[in-house]
């Protein structure tokens, strides 16, 4: 019978195995001589950086905390806590320059401008998904805006301005990768990507941003079992209890209003669910929705997974004849 | 040319379909894969210009706009249909 105990692990168990991983593939098989870790103050890379400091000895791993203009200021406050905590090696590098010189904030405002032309200094905006469980409504992105004193407004987005927008945001994810691969470079280190199952299998990441990497500790993990190991693994309690966010728009937004339809403990059970062949009918009763609402929430997940391919796909040689 | 006949034409044209044969007027589009949340943009904006119609956000459904003719029976409400 299903239920949200589906997703209950061993947590320390498999921690030991996940180390004995990044031992084996850091130091075997890539021979790089330690990690690298972009720390962000969320629960999933400060597991992945406490996981290879218990793999790899703290002397081995090397944090990255790079704020931008748009940060929560959380983020780099939790990162510091964390990384003091593991006694690591880090650097704090601002890559708001590098952002501003790519023009990823000007970028960002003339798409805003496409649809709101009086968009300027002072304002803040993010884009949001309608909230699919109160209606059948298809996943069309909508730009948020908020005006200097505050007053919001949601409008719709033609696709070149969408599409401008979240190119534009992407900046941010490979400016910070770049600067990982710096730091692995220099160090002979291998890059530790942070992706939990659910955004990995949904396609929540950039391609070549965040999604780029050496090894993925936590991939395979849905992210109640990623909070179950960080909890078992002491991660600091404020880290575990701060709400996910994408921290990456100049408005505050959640990742719920972005990408996932449910919060996760409900998402990671849906998606567990359409893998396993389970009937909505099931799901709906553990987890108090109705059948409809999660079979809207299975639609969905397929929905990712398809435009995920492309995130997913490596380059194509094309084959000699 | 009918909604339908316009639509599929639009469709064929801006979308990578590998059987147009296989472009009926109750296939999903989202479903088959022919067009993800982007190109429902896309296709929103099509209408809107094509039929001088504005699509609410609360019409952005499926039932709405999921196939070639639920998009043809929602353009034939709209246009009979006092603004």
């Amino acid at each position: 019978m299903f239920s949200r105990e589906v997703l209950q692990i061993d947590p320390l168990r498999e921690a030991e195995r996940i180390e004995g991983e990044i031992r084996a593939g850091v130091l075997g098989d890539l021979r790089r001589r330690g990690v690298v870790v972009a720390i962000s103050g969320g629960v999933d890379s400060s597991l992945v950086a406490t996981l290879a400091v218990r793999a790899l000895g703290p002397e081995r791993v090397f944090g990255l905390l790079l704020p931008e203009r748009d940060s929560s200021p959380d983020s780099l406050r939790l990162g510091q806590l964390l990384a003091d905590g593991l006694g690591i090696r880090y650097a704090v590098e601002d890559i708001s320059p590098t952002l501003a010189a790519a023009r990823c904030y000007q970028r960002q405002d003339e798409a805003a401008r496409a649809v709101v032309p009086e968009f300027g200094p002072g304002w803040r905006c993010k884009i949001v998904l309608p909230p699919l469980l109160e209606g059948d409504r298809l996943n069309i992105a909508q730009l948020v805006v908020a005006d200097p004193e505050g007053n919001q407004r949601r409008v719709r987005m033609p696709s070149a301005a969408y599409l401008q927008m979240v190119a534009a945001t992407n900046f941010k994810q490979r400016t910070r990768m770049m600067v990982a691969y710096y730091h692995a470079d220099r160090l002979a280190y291998a890059v530790a990507g942070t992706p939990n199952l659910l955004e990995y299998d949904q396609g929540f990441f950039v391609k070549h941003g965040d999604g780029a990497a050496d090894i993925k500790p936590i991939a395979h993990l849905y992210k109640t079992q990623v909070f179950a190991l960080a909890e078992a693994l002491e991660v600091p309690a404020d880290i575990r209890r701060r709400q996910p966010t994408t921290d990456t728009y100049s408005l505050s937004q959640t990742q719920e209003e972005f990408y996932f339809a449910l919060p996760y403990p409900e998402m990671d059970l849906c998606l567990w669910a359409v893998d396993h062949g389970t009937p909505a009918t099931e799901v709906a009763e553990a987890i108090g929705l109705t059948a409809e609402q999660v079979r809207r929430v299975f639609r969905d997940i397929e929905a990712k997974r398809r435009a995920s391919r492309y995130l997913h796909a490596v380059p194509r040689p094309v084959r000699s004849s | 040319m009918t909604v339908q006949e316009r639509m599929r034409e639009y469709i064929l044209e801006s979308f990578y379909v590998s059987d147009p044969s296989e472009l009926s007027d109750d296939l999903s589009l989202i479903d088959s894969g022919l067009v993800d949340s982007t190109g429902m943009l896309d296709i929103i904006l099509f209408i809107e210009g094509e039929y001088g119609l504005r699509v609410e956000d609360w019409e952005t459904t499926p039932d709405n706009l999921e196939t070639i003719g639920r998009i043809a029976a929602f353009v034939a409400r709209k246009t009979s249909s006092p603004a």
